[in-house]
């Protein structure tokens, strides 16, 4: 199972990434929609571990992380969720994203064990950046499991070269300054933060911020070698939630057009 | 670490011993660190100092009066009782030292709009204050149910010309304030400058907030010198975030026989749900931006605060004071709700001072302590607000209709 994300990208076809709330609208569910998306052919799984402060989120996953906690969601539920995933399709991996107060609290040995038990092949930590972020990813390096960087419109080179340091996997692009679900990246801008990038390392670059529909899919595929999806999944949790049939139908649907959306 | 360098703190990475850091989203990694190389550049600078000064002096109102409450002492029958006046500055807090402070800085980055976050809206109020001073476009956080129990501030901002934005997510106070207020940062990276209320957040805002309120402990060595020819034995403040208790302490870090007593606002009582007391009832975590000792859930969740107080009705705490606290410079001791509304009434009485419910909570417990400390002994009380704001909270918990 190690180096499973950058085994997705050998093929050089571009890569759908989705993002859930573990646990939203409750387990059962949530664990429905996940299996639903990997039928339906995502790239890499990203499982959120909902958190009461959500600093860099938009109202969507607010309330996600909101209804996820109230079902009594913990860090035990995510990593069941995670190796139920792992089971439906055993070489999608599988990225837990979130906020660092809860792997602190849980103890960062304890947490990264589960992790790779779990078969979690990379987490994403909003609030941890590497001036940071030695004691998780001293653990993480033992356990191959992947630390996936953030870059953001904000950051210069200097910053980039530092944050490329313990990079692995992918990169993910902010594509936008802002939180998540709200405004759509400039593509022309978006191209010239890839290319500026891609001039310092080969891994590769996935955007994620206001990312909505299969066309912006599409249209960011042809910039950057993938696109993360999450709000607009969630959406359709928080507009349907009398009738879980429906999230998971229209969940089907939406993800399949999401999918076909990377095909450039 | 030998006991006499207190001061020194944090190191170079925004750390108090194990508290503090840089807890943030990448985005705003860049301006954090330019705040941070900014606020270096200007804090030993002659300019800089002499400008703040100005400001603090002929606006603020500095140097507040130091006060020797007779009347509470005699009743108390115990150490000399001193009130540091901060509720007499401009606005009515401590609160405006800091804002001047980071105004000053946020002019020097060339900064063009100004966002804070509030609880009890003295912040929100010193905030929009200098916003107006200079001419600057503020908008103010504040959780929906702070606006109700703080209307009369809520006015003042609006009349000073800042926007209020309602924050209604969460528990509806001031941690979800601080939330909205990131969010916003976040989004407006480029021109926009984020004051923070009190000494929390990440580095350098802790030690810079610290700093800016300083000025609290430098006056009471130099008036306590003039009227008593000596150093203070203990001296009290409340605690929400620590900035007003910090401010009077940080001068005294480093003078061993300086003893110190901070006051946690433990609302219906620590061993119910419903205190804001962080450090005696929480655990170290993460949240805004740093470190610190966090009321939190089996979870890991952060748990919702309470207290009588908006100003005081936060589930974190700045991270020296996490640090001060394991290290056992400064004694943390906390106050009911109740026991705050009975000391807010003494106050008034004894006195002729209206606190705000957020230094009644260290008056409650100095009413405890006080005849512990002979006669010739001293202790200063930082009264860091006046209570004009919290009247109608007051007539409400007294069941008085206005």
């Amino acid at each position: 199972m190690t180096n499973l994300i950058s085994q997705a990208f050998k093929d050089n076809k571009k890569k759908l990434v989705t993002f859930v709330t573990g646990g939203d609208p409750d387990f059962e569910t949530s664990l429905q929609i996940i299996k639903t998306i990997i039928n339906n052919g995502v790239d890499i799984i990203e499982i959120g571990m909902p958190f009461s402060d959500p600093m860099a989120d938009g109202p969507t996953i607010q309330l996600s992380s909101n209804r996820a906690i109230n079902k009594g969601i913990d860090l035990e539920n995510i990593f069941s969720l995670a190796s139920e995933a792992k089971k439906t399709k055993k070489d999608v991996p599988i990225i837990l994203m979130g906020y660092y107060n809860l792997i602190l609290y849980f103890g960062i040995e304890k947490f990264v064990k589960k992790c790779k038990e779990n078969g979690v092949d990379g987490l994403i930590i909003v609030d941890l950046q590497p001036e940071e972020d030695e004691d998780l990813i001293n653990e993480l390096k033992k356990n191959e499991i992947d630390l996936i960087r953030l870059i953001t419109p904000t950051t210069d080179e200097e910053r980039l070269k530092l944050i490329l340091k313990n990079a692995s996997g992918f990169l993910y692009y902010v594509s936008v300054m802002g939180i998540t679900g709200q405004k759509s990246a400039n593509l022309n801008e978006l191209k010239k933060s890839v290319a500026f990038i891609k001039k310092h390392t080969n891994l590769p670059v996935v955007p994620g911020f206001g990312i909505k529909n299969s066309t912006d899919v599409n249209n960011i595929c042809k910039i950057a070698d993938g696109a993360v999806v999450g709000s607009s999944i969630i959406k359709i949790i928080e507009e349907n939630l009398n009738n879980k049939d429906k999230i998971l139908s229209e969940i089907n649907k939406f993800s399949k057009d999401l999918k076909d959306g990377t095909k450039v | 670490m030998l006991k006499n360098t207190y001061k020194s703190y944090p190191n170079e990475k925004g750390y108090f011993g194990q508290f503090g850091g840089r807890y943030v989203s990448e985005t705003l990694m860049p301006l954090i660190l330019e705040v941070e190389k900014e606020y270096e550049k200007i804090k030993n600078d002659k300019n800089f100092n002499n400008e703040f000064s100005h400001y603090l002096n002929s606006y603020v109102g500095r140097p507040s009066p130091l006060f020797f409450a007779e009347r509470i002492t005699n009743d108390l029958g115990g150490a000399k009782i001193y009130f540091k006046r901060d509720e007499l500055n401009h606005t009515g807090a401590h609160k405006i030292n800091n804002c001047m402070g980071q105004i000053l800085l946020a002019k020097k980055m060339g900064k063009t709009r100004i966002i804070a976050e509030t609880g009890a809206g003295q912040h929100g109020v010193a905030t929009a204050t200098v916003c107006a001073l200079f001419g600057l476009p503020c908008i103010v956080y504040m959780g929906e149910k702070d606006i109700e129990r703080q209307s009369p501030n809520v006015f003042r901002m609006k009349l000073l010309g800042a926007e209020i934005r309602t924050v209604s997510t969460g528990s509806k106070s001031l941690k979800d304030a601080m939330n909205e207020a990131l969010r916003d940062w976040v989004t407006n990276v480029k021109d926009t400058f984020y004051i923070i209320g009190t000494a929390a957040g990440p580095h350098p805002y802790p030690a810079m907030v610290r700093d800016f309120q300083s000025v609290i402990g430098k006056e009471v060595r130099k008036q306590l010198e003039e009227l008593e020819g000596r150093s203070p034995d203990l001296l009290m403040a409340c605690i929400g975030g620590g900035s007003n208790a910090l401010g009077l302490f940080h001068e005294f870090l480093d003078d061993s026989n300086v003893e110190m007593v901070a006051v946690e606002a433990a609302g219906h009582g620590i061993k119910t749900d419903k205190h804001a007391a962080s450090l005696t009832g929480g655990k170290p975590g993460v949240l805004h931006g740093n470190k610190t000792y966090l009321l939190q859930s089996k979870t890991g969740q952060i748990q919702e605060a309470h207290s009588i107080s908006a100003g005081l009705d936060y589930p974190g705490i700045g991270p020296e004071h996490s640090f001060l606290f394991e290290e056992k410079r400064v004694t943390y001791m906390s106050a009911t709700d109740k026991e705050a509304l009975e000391a807010f009434q003494y106050c008034c009485k004894l006195e002729g001072i209206i606190p705000a419910l957020e230094p009644a909570h260290a008056l409650a417990v100095l009413k405890k302590i006080a005849k512990n400390y002979s006669k010739d002994k001293i202790i200063v009380m930082n009264m860091c607000g006046r209570g004009d704001k919290d009247i109608f909270t007051i007539a409400d918990e007294l069941n008085i209709k206005i």
